[in-house]
């Protein structure tokens, strides 16, 4: 029984081992880290040209169109999340290490969540300015963003481990995702409609809130159990 | 008790007790719907309200409870699949999903035609409808997971986490009309108390009821039958079943 300092020792050295793995390769594939954010400029700008040219009811929409393109946006790296791990026997090394698989799954969606999910959400802030939304709101939205692709991250990450190793992942993994992402975007979208009308942003949030410590509490387990299954 | 179960539980001794009761729920079943629904859709009294309208009642009541009661039970068979490994349960869950995907397509088409005249509008954007609308994309994942990989027990249980983890979604739909206030009417008779419908309208309702459950059941079994013999095609018991059959296979 490993004491509980070897214990956080090992999961620091884990989280430091993993961190820098995913920076090396993004910073082999920098192209990886940007797609999805110009991706994001894209959906937003065909938003823009399918409306008349400075519509008023763009502002009125923005908030679901910075979610929707956030969430769509996050989906484009899930499908390669465990892929070249699947590929080059890292993840099977990964299920007889010593360090609990759990462990490593979770600190693997943390450091995608960071490299992945935060720029978005920090990228919506200038997309929402240019989309004529109050800048007062704006926190709200990042917030909102920051555990609306957080969740995303968890759920794309389970059904990610679910089809490690399938050609067609890319297709099948929106549709096992965005049908449960659809309260996310209820409460992260609500909360800045409720600032938006002078209501209390704070309930939507909390709500939001709710569902992030819910998934993060069952989803790694769920997705490390789902990663042992490609090699049952 | 426990040794019938267990038994139950091996493919072939389920195949014959499939075998032996799905023609019974099958013809029970599609009677009793013939009675609900000439009952329901000639006999009962119109509505005070909705007038003849409210007769798709038969129809979308008794698919839209069992697209839930079939989530549910897929849901089931899915954790039992991934707790006890079972392979029934994995073939009875991948069974349920194409029936349960079915229902809830009836459930949303009937809902859509019942909207129009009474809401003045096919679809609106209320909690009841768009939950409904998640489970139809829930059932649909289970479905494509369930062939999205070759090794059949590696799909089935990949199958399975989508079907538990979508369960948050049953009790949304259920009591939706309960917490939202929504242009949907409330519970009509599982509800609590006294049922807020007369008997001469209920009854031909429960009819249709039961009579859609036993015709799901029924489709349910046969197509975990038709899954087993696909599965354990190589194994001695599906040879013995063909050897006795030999028309079949001619």
């Amino acid at each position: 029984m490993p004491s509980r300092d070897a214990a956080g020792g090992v999961a620091m050295k884990a989280l430091r081992g993993i961190f820098s793995r995913e920076i090396a390769l993004l910073r082999m594939q920098i192209l990886d880290a940007v797609l999805p954010l110009a991706f994001y400029l894209l959906v937003v700008l065909m938003f823009a040209f399918g409306t008349r040219a400075n519509d008023p009811t763009l502002a009125g929409l923005a908030v679901s169109i910075l979610w929707v393109g956030a969430l769509l946006s996050a989906l484009l790296p899930l499908p390669r999340l465990f892929a070249s791990e699947f590929e080059d026997g890292t993840l099977e090394q990964w299920c007889l290490a010593g360090t609990p698989l759990v462990l490593i799954v979770a600190l693997k969606l943390f450091a995608h969540w960071c490299l992945n999910g935060l720029p978005l959400a920090v990228m919506a802030l200038p997309l929402a300015v240019m989309l004529g939304l109050e800048s007062a709101g704006l926190g709200y939205l990042a917030l909102g963003l920051m555990m609306g692709t957080a969740i995303l991250t968890l759920l794309g990450g389970l059904s990610a481990s679910l089809l490690v190793g399938i050609p067609r992942a890319g297709s099948v993994l929106p549709l096992l995702v965005l049908p449960l992402m659809v309260p996310v975007v209820i409460f992260g979208s609500g909360a800045v409609r409720a600032w938006q009308v002078g209501g209390d942003p704070a309930a939507p949030l909390y709500f939001l809130g709710s569902i992030f410590a819910l998934a993060v509490t069952a989803l790694p387990w769920a997705c490390a159990s789902a990663l042992r299954n490609a090699y049952d | 008790m426990w040794t019938w179960f267990h038994r139950l539980a091996s493919p072939p001794s389920f195949f014959r007790f499939a075998d032996r009761l799905a023609p019974w729920l099958g013809w029970m079943g599609f009677v009793l719907l013939a009675v609900g629904w000439v009952w329901g859709l000639g006999f009962a009294p119109p509505d005070y309200q909705q007038g003849d309208a409210f007769r798709i009642i038969y129809v979308h009541v008794p698919a839209a409870a069992l697209s839930l009661g079939l989530y549910t039970g897929m849901a089931i068979a899915g954790a039992c699949a991934l707790i006890w490994r079972m392979k029934l349960a994995e073939v009875v869950m991948l069974a349920m999903a194409p029936v349960g995907l079915v229902m809830t397509a009836i459930t949303l088409l009937t809902g859509m035609l019942w909207g129009k005249p009474m809401w003045g509008a096919w679809w609106v954007w209320d909690a009841r409808l768009t939950a409904e609308l998640v489970l139809l994309f829930l059932f649909l994942g289970v479905i494509v997971l369930g062939d999205a990989i070759e090794d059949p027990r590696r799909s089935a249980r990949a199958a399975a986490w989508i079907a538990v983890v979508g369960v948050v979604n049953v009790p949304i739909v259920k009591f939706s009309v309960d917490w939202w206030n929504s242009l949907h009417q409330g519970a009509t008779i599982l509800s609590f108390g006294k049922p807020a419908i007369t008997l001469d309208m209920a009854i031909p309702l429960y009819v249709s009821l039961l009579a859609m459950a036993l015709v799901a059941a029924h489709a349910v079994l046969r197509r975990a039958q038709v899954r087993l013999l696909q599965r354990e095609a190589r194994t001695q018991w599906v040879k013995a079943l063909r050897a006795q059959e030999p028309e079949a296979q001619s």
